[in-house]
Parts: C-alpha cells; structure tokens; sequence
C-alpha cells in the first residue's frame, strides 16, 4: 500500500467520515482515495474552493464533535495556518496531515521537511502547538494517524500527521488491524440545544484580557500532560554508542543504514529518532549530551530540528548538521561519513 | 394579549451594537422567525468577524465563531456533518463580500443548504468605519475620505445580482430595514430563507440593506433616510432568484 | 387601549421608536438617565396608544412589549 493510501485507509478505520482538501501534489491520492471510498460508506468527501475554505470545513465539523480531517502539503498547509490557529483557541480536535515538500514559495515537489519550524513553532499566530507525529515508514503513517486522532479528541486539539513526499509515494505492506478507541465524550460540541440545555458556543475571541490568559493557562497546562504523557521516540543502538544520530521520518532510516554501516567498522553509533516532534523527546537527547561525543542532526532541510536537539542536550556537546535541501536526501554515504568525521574528533 | 414581546431565540444578554443600529432589528427578525417555525433546539448559528462578532452571545441556539469570511465554509461543515440540523450564518458586507468571498460564491454554487443572512451596511464598523466592497461611489469613509473614487478603487460589489448568475443557488432576495414595512418584508424574506433550508432545496442568502448611523455619522433616524435615499436606489430590494418558484410556473 | 412595558435599563435612547409612533405616545425622557447612560424612551401619552406595536418593530434592542 502507498503511503498516502495507507493514511487515508487509517482515518476511515478511525471514524474519520469527513474529509475537506485542495489538490497539491505530493499528497492527491489521499483525496483521490477519500473520494472514492467516503461515497461508500456514508461519508463526505469535498473538494474545497481553497486550502483556507477546507480548513474551516474541517472547523465546522470538529465543532459538532465528530472525526474529521484534511491534507496538503508545504505550501497548503501555509495557507491552513488561520484555520489552524482558530482549531487551536476554539480548542477543536482535528487531524491534518502534510505530505511535505521543498519550499519556500512554491518550492518543489520532492520531498522535505523543511516545515519542522512550521509544525512544531510558526504554524500560525497565538499561543498554541499541534502535536506533531512523524511517521518513519507506511506501517507508521497509518499507526500515527489512528493515535493523531485519538489524542487529538483526548486533548482537543490539532493533530499533524508530518510526512514528506518519498512517505507518500512509498509501498509497503502495511497492518490495519486496530482496536479504535473513539469514546471521547464531546458535552462542548455544537449539536443542537434540542431545547434540553444552555446553548454552547465555538469560540476563540476572549476580548478580556484576564480571560483570554486564563484560557491559554489552561491550555498550556494540558500541553504539558501531553508532554509528561505522549511523548514518543525510537533509541536505535544508542546503549553503548559514542555518537548519536538524530533523524525523524525519511531522514531516519537513511541514518539507519549508515548506522549499521559504521558499526561494521567499528564505531560506537547509534540513533535517536523523534516520533512526536512535538512534544519533543527532550529526556533521550539530555541523556545523550552526558554521554556521547557529538550528536549528528540528519535533516531534509536547512537545520530546524537541529536547534531543538541543542536544547535538549543542553549545549553539552557539539551538534552537528548533515543535509539535503530542496527536494533532495542525504545518502547514506554522506551520513557515514558525517560519523567517520565525527567519530575522528572533528566537526566537518 | 401580548402583541409584542422578545423572540425566546434571543437571549436577554444586552447587545452591544451602537444606538440605532439595525443589527438589533436583523438579529431579533431571525430569532422570531426560529421561533415561529420551532427549531430552536436543532438550529447551529456561525458568528463571522466584524460589528456582529458577538452575536453568539445573542441567539440561544448553538452557536460558532468562525475566521473573517469563512462562515460559509464552516457552515458547510456543520451541514455536512448534521444534516438534519438548521444551519445559518450572519455576515457582513466585509466579511461576506470582500475577505469572504470565495466561500460565498463557493457554497452558493454548490447549493449548500444553509441560509445566509448578509448584513449590508456598506462600511466597516466594528474596525471604526473604513470602506466596504458595498461602499457607494462617493460615500466618505476612514479610508476613502475623499469619498470612493471608483476610477482608483473599482465599483461596489453587488452580491445579489452576481450570485444570481450561477446555477446553484436557490433563493436570493434583498430586502432592507429602514421602515416598518420594509422590516415585516425582512422577516418574510428570512423566513422563507430558513424555511427552504428544512424543505431541503438549498442555498438561501438574504442580504439586508441596513445602516450604520455611528460611522456614517448621522443620526440613527437620519441613517434611515440615507437608506432610502442613497442604498436602495443602488441596491434595489427584491426577490432576484427563487428556483422552486421559477420551476412551479 | 394597549399596554407597553420597557425594558427602560437597556434602552439605548436611539429615538427609532419615538419617530415611528403614528400617534405620538413616546419620548426620550430628557430628565432621566438609564444605568447605560442614555435618556431612555418613555410613554408620554399612553392612552392614546393603539398597539401597532411599530414602535417595538424598529426597536433595535427588543425592548419594548406591547399588549393589547
């Protein structure tokens, strides 16, 4: 199964019935997929006039409680960004899933992940965060996109499924036997009074000051649940390891092959791969900055995670990049050579 | 017997629109009319951005706050996801014809069965009175203060009259509130634009040629005047599509 | 003869309902202010009220009820 298919299969075995999206390659067969199949099963697929239009499709529907997603890619997902924000003051579950690829502007359409900033940090104005899942093979698109649901309805927010162009378009056999967990009681959903209590409103305007920082209070308190709870990564060989790769999704498993190359000559290497981007694995890179040489970042961007990965090991050793940009990836003879230098004393 | 009261879809929270402002009177015709066809308990109400952003503190049904102009789209979310409900929007000219404007013209020509009550003032009030896409060729606002010069920032937009050219919707009509005629033509307009919604023939919009006495500067009885004087001729009230009827003769 | 109630503290004194009385019943009350800080409409001549209720048809504030 492809990637994109994988995704979209999983949102319907999820409850997912509604899905708004804006044609934008590298992700079309998501929708080509919804398409096809909602009408089957009574559910709604629509094509929207625009990303902006799709985005508060999606708004209207979270606000009457029910699963309901949208996807895109980079340059989309940009113009998502209002949605995204009113997703997060009204505090809507949703789950939007972004297929990324190289930009800025219109970019490419090769793969990416230069939207790390995007997902986890800029999305949009205001105080807020997505949860930010990054699947690292097909099996995961579906896995995380059944868990991006079921978080987002347990913590009432956005949920984002961050892949990049080669995850989308990637075949492999893939597992959808899940116990769905949708029993999230929704007593804020605008449904109808049915004259049987007081009317609920979907909102994001606080005009008073006092109350919109109580909101965000709040708000933040459930992010750091999320935090103490959610958070997700994969060690890879990192026991007795001396240097530390860190890569998510694609990136990942190219670091995987120059790994085992490396351990083959010998050197102590191992990897760290961040499953939620946010909340950031922050505990496993802490560890790594007491222990290990220097940390490598493997990234299809010019540096995000990079910085992220600093904070987290506290400075304590050096952290380097090895990078593609601009719809390209690193090869694994790149990254094995990134370990033999890094192993070798020198930052490059 | 009680001639006269407040509809029970109006809540008793004190609205903060400006003295003589007719988005009181626009507001209280829709909750009559909610409650004169029962549906209160089923309706979904969507707030757009601009001087009725708080109207969800005003009606008793279920209500949503949507992003400037985008209410159409997630009304048609809401009606998708319950289409068994009654889903409306209340707009203004900014939000509904100029930011806005893809989503209207959109969910009218997919028919979306909602009903739309379009708020006509021609001006931005809540932001303190800048020009509006309805803002008449001459008419001084903050940001045209040497009134709109349509050779430098184009004409107004006239909704009904473009939205009557496509295919898909099925009941526009302009109506307007500046006397107690035009007022009881108002509510009938809205009623049959929420009445269409329960029959399941589609998309209603209802644009209500209103004032703004505050940023027009003028008295509230003197914005009135300036409605008939000014507005109506520019945007003539009337019935400017209506399928069912067409397909009835 | 009709009955008109007002709902006096929420009246903004916009005056709408004062202009469209055909028989003159109502005024602003120019010696009183409301808890909003308006002169707020009163019945002047109340017993030549003849509940057309167009006074509560144009009230922006739904502040008037009319019996009859």
């Amino acid at each position: 199964m492809k990637g994109n298919e994988a995704i979209a299969e999983a949102a319907i075995i999820a409850g997912c019935r509604h899905y708004f999206g804006y044609p934008i390659t590298p992700q079309t067969e998501i929708a080509a997929y919804m398409a096809k199949r909602m009408p089957k099963i009574g559910g709604c697929f629509l094509q929207a006039e625009s990303e902006i239009a799709a985005i508060n499709m999606v708004y209207g529907v979270a606000a009457t409680g029910k699963r309901v997603m949208t996807s895109s890619s980079s340059p989309g997902i940009s113009l998502k960004g209002e949605g995204i924000s009113y997703l997060a003051g009204a505090d809507l579950p949703s789950l939007i899933v972004n297929v990324q690829r190289g930009g800025p502007g219109l970019g490419g359409i090769q793969p990416s992940q230069s939207d790390y900033f995007q997902a986890t940090k800029g999305t949009a104005h205001g105080d807020f965060h997505m949860l930010v899942l990054a699947p690292a093979s097909v099996q995961e698109m579906a896995d995380l996109t059944v868990k991006g649901f079921e978080l987002a309805d347990k913590y009432r927010m956005t949920a984002m499924v961050l892949a990049d162009g080669t995850m989308g378009q990637m075949m492999e056999p893939v597992s959808l036997d899940y116990e769905v967990k949708n029993t999230v009681e929704k007593p804020w959903a605008t449904t109808g009074t049915n004259m049987e209590r007081e009317h609920n409103i979907v909102n994001s305007l606080f005009l008073s000051p006092e109350k919109l920082e109580e909101e965000n209070f709040k708000r933040y308190d459930r992010y750091k649940l999320i935090e103490e709870n959610e958070t997700m990564y994969e060690e890879y060989m990192m026991e007795d390891a001396e240097i530390c790769v860190s890569a998510f999704g694609i990136a990942s498993r190219v670091a995987k092959n120059a790994i085992n190359e490396a351990r083959e000559m010998g050197i102590k290497v191992g990897l760290i791969r961040p499953i939620t981007l946010w909340p950031f694995p922050k505990a496993p890179f802490k560890k790594a900055g007491e222990k290990v040489k220097s940390i490598i970042s493997v990234e299809l961007s010019m540096g995000q995670m990079i910085e992220d990965i600093r904070l987290a090991s506290e400075c304590k050793v050096p952290v380097t990049l090895c990078n593609r940009a601009g719809g390209m990836i690193p090869t694994p003879e790149q990254v094995l050579e990134a370990i033999i230098n890094a192993n070798n004393g020198g930052a490059k | 017997m009680v001639v006269f009261d407040k509809p029970h879809a109006l809540t008793d929270v004190s609205m903060h629109y400006c003295p003589g402002c007719t988005h009181g009177i626009i507001h209280r015709l829709v909750a009559e009319v909610i409650d004169e066809l029962g549906i209160e308990g089923k309706t979904i109400g969507i707030a757009p951005v601009g001087c009725s952003v708080m109207a969800y503190d005003y009606f008793n049904c279920d209500m949503i706050e949507a992003a400037h102009g985008r209410a159409p789209a997630v009304a048609t979310g809401v009606k998708r996801a319950l289409p068994e409900n009654v889903v409306f929007t209340y707009q203004g000219d900014g939000d509904l014809a100029s930011i806005g404007m893809a989503e209207t013209v959109h969910s009218a020509a997919r028919n979306e069965n909602i009903t739309i009550i379009f708020v006509n003032n021609a001006i931005y009030g809540m932001t303190g009175g800048q020009m509006a896409p309805t803002t008449l060729p001459e008419q001084v606002t903050q940001t045209s203060p040497y009134g709109r010069d349509v050779n430098h920032c184009g004409f107004p937009i006239k909704v009904c009259e473009m939205l009557a050219t496509l295919d898909g919707p099925e009941y526009l009509e302009r109506v307007a509130v500046n006397n107690v005629k035009n007022v009881k033509a108002a509510k009938k307009a809205i009623k049959k634009a929420f009445q269409n919604q329960v029959e399941g023939k589609g998309f209603s919009l209802i644009e209500v040629v209103s004032s703004c006495p505050t940023n027009w500067g003028m008295t509230p009885k003197k914005a009135l005047e300036w409605v008939e004087e000014k507005m109506i001729p520019y945007y003539p009230l009337g019935v400017y599509k209506d399928r069912s009827a067409k397909e009835e003769n | 003869m009709a009955k008109l109630t007002f709902k006096t503290d929420k009246c903004k004194g916009c005056g709408l309902c004062v202009d469209v009385c055909p028989k003159n019943v109502l005024a602003l009350a120019n010696d009183k202010i409301n808890k909003k800080g308006h002169h707020p409409v009163e019945a002047v001549n109340e017993a030549d009220c003849i509940g057309c209720a167009f006074c509560a048809t144009m009230c922006p504030d739904c502040i008037i009820k009319v019996e009859r």
